[in-house]
C-alpha cells in the first residue's frame, strides 16, 4: 500500500513541484498540500481491513424503500408552505447550477487527463506576479458560471498553474465574461457605467487576490483531495473515473451550499433591506452579504441588482463584484476541491477585498 | 463511498433532470432557455455513470483509485470527498417526500414587489380585452405609462395572494434565471374583486386601468391597481413564471 502511495507521488506531484516552489517564495516547502493529500489515502489501508459492511447500492436501495413508505404513511405532514418554497428555492439552484458544473468538470478532467503536465507552466509567464492579471484575463474569455471555475481551478492547480493565477481565473471567469457584462449591460440601461464598473472591480479583485496569495499565501493551505485515478496509464479510465469522482464530490458540496442558501432565503425577511439601504455604509455591507447568502447565479444578479432600487449604486456594485466570487455553495465547493484551511481564509479575504475594491470603484466610476 | 454506488447515484440524478428538462416540470425551477443546458447536463451524468459501471465490470478500473481492493469490492471508503456524494441523495429524497410547486403566495407575500421600469413603451395590441403580461400592465400602470391603457379592457393571468389586512391582490413571480432570483409583481385589484378565493388559485381578470396606487411595505415599491370587472378560475399555466424581457 505504501508502495502504492509512493509510486503515485512523482506522477502527481512532479509538474507541481516545478512550476509551484518558484510560485511561492515564503514557507519553505515545495509542494504542499499536494504531497500532504497523497499520503492521506492512508487511511483506507483500515478501511480495507474492516470486514464486509452492507455497499452503498444496497443502502441508497433500502433508503428508497424506507422513503417511499415514509411519503405514503405522513403523505399531508411536509406540506407546510415555508417548507415547500424551501424546497422549491434549493432544487433550483441544483438545477440552474448543475448545467454548469458538468461542464466545467468535463472541462477540468480534460485538463487533468488530456493536457500535457507543463503546458500550463509554458503558456503562463514565467513570473507568477506576471501569470496572475495573464490568468485573470484569460478568465474573461471562458463564459462561465461560478460552479463550473471551482473545479477547472483545481485541475489547473493540479497540472501546475501557480496558486495565484489559478486563483485570479478562478474569481475572473464568472464575475467578467462577455454573457455576465451583457446580462449586466441590459439590467442596467440607464447606468452603462455599471459594465464598466463592474468589469474593472471583478478584475482588480481577482488580481489582487491573486498577488495577495504571493505575498501571503502558504502552499499548505491548499489541500487538494488524493487523485489516486489520475496515474492510471489508460486515458479513457483515468478521463471518466476523474468526472465521475469530480461530479459527486463537487455536487455533493453542491447540494450543502444550495441548502444552505435555500435556508437564507427562506428565513431573512426582506422588509429588513429596506431598512438598512438607506444607510450608505450599511448599505454597502447588506448587499454584500446578501450576495454571499443568496447564492444567485452570476448571469441573474444584474437584473436583482436592477431591482434594488433602495440601494445606492456602490452597495449595489459590490452586490456584483462579491456575488460571483464568494458564496454559500461556492464556498461549499472550495471547501471540496481545496481544503477546509484554504476556503476558510480565501473566503473572507476575497469578501473583505470585494467590498473595499468596489467602494473605491464606486466612487470613481459611478 | 464505492465507485459502484457513485455510478448508481449519477444515474439516478442525470436520470432525473433528464426527465424533469424533457417534461415541463424544469420550468417550475429555472428559466425556459436553460433546457438544452439541462439535457446536455443531464446525458453527461448518464454517460459518465455508464462509463463507470462498465470499467467497472470489465475490470478496467484505475488501480489506484480503489486503493488496491480486488474488483467488485466495492464498499464504502475514503475521506471527507467521498462523504460529501451522499449529499447528493438530498435532493432525491427530497423530491420523494416533500413536493416543490412552483413559487406563489407564500413568496409573493413575503416579499417586496419587483416591477421592473420600462425602456421602451410601445403602443397595446389589439383586441378587446388585450391579453396582457401581469410584469407588462404593472409596468405601464406604476411608472407614468397609464396613457397607453386608457380606455382598453386589459386581461391578466395569475395567482392570488392577499396582503396583511385579507385583502386579495393578483401576483405573478418574475424569473430571470432560477427560483432562488425570482420576486413577484404585485398587481392589488378594485371595483369587482374576487370574493372567496384562496391564495394559490389561478385567475384571468378582466378589467381597466385605475389610478390607485400603493407603496409595498416590505421594500417601498409600487403596487399599481386594476378595476376589476370580471374574473374567473384558470388552470395554473404550464409556465408559472414571466420574465423581465
Amino acid at each position: 500500500m505504501s508502495a502504492d502511495v509512493a509510486a503515485d507521488r512523482p506522477v502527481h506531484a512532479t509538474g507541481g513541484d516545478q512550476t509551484l516552489t518558484p510560485a511561492v517564495p515564503p514557507a519553505g516547502g515545495g509542494v504542499d498540500g499536494g504531497v500532504v493529500s497523497y499520503i492521506e489515502p492512508m487511511g483506507d489501508v483500515t478501511a480495507a481491513r474492516e470486514p464486509r459492511r452492507p455497499g452503498g447500492v444496497e443502502l441508497l436501495a433500502a433508503a428508497f424503500v424506507v422513503a417511499v413508505l415514509v411519503e405514503t404513511s405522513l403523505g399531508g405532514v411536509l406540506t407546510a408552505r415555508w417548507l415547500q418554497t424551501w424546497m422549491t428555492i434549493f432544487l433550483s439552484v441544483l438545477t440552474q447550477a448543475m448545467p454548469f458544473l458538468a461542464f466545467g468538470v468535463v472541462l477540468s478532467s480534460v485538463i487533468a487527463v488530456f493536457v500535457p503536465a507543463g503546458f500550463f507552466a509554458r503558456a503562463l509567464p514565467h513570473h507568477p506576479a506576471f501569470a496572475v492579471p495573464v490568468a485573470g484575463v484569460a478568465g474573461v474569455l471562458l463564459p462561465g458560471c461560478e460552479c463550473a471555475s471551482v473545479p477547472i481551478a483545481g485541475a489547473l492547480v493540479r497540472r501546475g498553474v501557480t496558486p495565484a493565477a489559478a486563483i485570479a481565473f478562478l474569481l475572473s471567469s464568472p464575475a467578467v465574461n462577455p454573457v455576465v457584462l451583457a446580462a449586466t449591460a441590459v439590467a442596467f440601461q440607464g447606468n452603462p457605467r455599471m459594465v464598466a464598473a463592474r468589469a474593472v472591480a471583478s478584475l482588480v479583485t481577482a488580481c489582487g487576490m491573486g498577488w495577495l496569495w504571493l505575498r501571503i499565501g502558504r502552499p499548505g493551505w491548499i489541500k487538494l483531495p488524493a487523485r489516486p485515478e489520475l496515474a492510471t496509464t489508460d486515458r479513457s479510465v483515468a478521463f471518466w473515473a476523474a468526472c465521475r469522482h469530480d461530479l459527486t464530490q463537487a455536487g455533493g458540496f453542491l447540494v450543502a451550499g444550495a441548502a444552505a442558501a435555500a435556508t437564507l432565503n427562506v428565513a431573512v425577511p426582506k422588509h429588513w433591506l429596506q431598512t438598512l439601504g438607506h444607510n450608505p455604509v450599511l448599505g454597502v455591507l447588506t448587499l454584500a452579504v446578501l450576495a454571499v447568502v443568496l447564492s444567485i447565479c452570476s448571469e441573474a444578479d444584474a437584473f436583482v441588482a436592477a431591482s434594488l432600487r433602495e440601494f445606492s449604486l456602490t452597495a449595489r456594485l459590490a452586490f456584483l463584484v462579491v456575488g460571483p466570487m464568494v458564496d454559500l455553495k461556492l464556498f461549499a465547493m472550495q471547501t471540496g476541491t481545496f481544503g477546509r484551511a484554504f476556503a476558510n481564509r480565501f473566503a473572507p479575504a476575497t469578501l473583505v477585498l470585494g467590498v473595499v475594491v468596489s467602494v473605491v470603484v464606486g466612487k470613481a466610476l459611478l | 463511498m464505492s465507485r459502484r454506488t457513485q455510478a448508481v447515484l449519477l444515474l439516478v440524478v442525470g436520470a432525473a433532470v433528464l426527465r424533469a428538462s424533457t417534461g415541463e416540470l424544469y420550468l417550475r425551477y429555472v428559466k425556459s432557455g436553460l433546457r438544452p443546458l439541462l439535457i446536455v447536463g443531464g446525458i453527461v451524468l448518464v454517460i459518465t455513470a455508464l462509463m463507470t459501471l462498465w470499467h467497472e465490470l470489465t475490470g478496467r478500473t484505475a488501480d489506484a483509485d480503489g486503493h488496491g481492493h480486488p474488483p467488485g469490492d466495492g464498499h464504502g471508503h475514503g475521506g471527507t470527498g467521498s462523504r460529501a456524494a451522499w449529499l447528493l441523495v438530498v435532493p432525491l429524497f427530497g423530491m420523494l417526500l416533500i413536493t416543490a410547486p412552483a413559487l406563489g403566495s407564500y413568496a409573493a407575500t413575503h416579499d417586496g414587489t419587483v416591477t421592473p421600469v420600462l425602456t421602451t413603451v410601445g403602443t397595446l395590441p389589439a383586441g378587446d380585452p388585450v391579453r396582457m403580461r401581469v410584469v407588462e400592465y404593472a409596468s405601464r400602470a406604476a411608472y407614468g405609462h397609464s396613457g397607453t391603457l386608457a380606455g382598453r379592457q386589459v386581461a391578466l393571468t395569475g395567482f392570488v395572494a392577499t396582503d396583511p389586512s385579507g385583502h386579495p391582490f393578483l401576483a405573478r413571480m418574475l424569473l430571470r434565471c432560477c427560483a432562488a432570483d425570482a420576486g413577484p409583481v404585485k398587481v392589488g385589484l378594485t371595483g369587482q374583486v374576487p370574493g372567496g378565493v384562496k391564495p394559490d388559485v389561478w385567475l384571468e381578470v378582466t378589467g381597466r386601468y385605475s389610478p390607485t396606487r400603493v407603496t409595498d411595505r416590505i421594500n417601498g415599491g409600487v403596487i399599481p391597481y386594476l378595476d376589476v370587472t370580471a374574473w374567473r378560475v384558470v388552470a395554473a399555466p404550464s409556465r408559472p413564471y414571466e420574465s423581465p424581457q
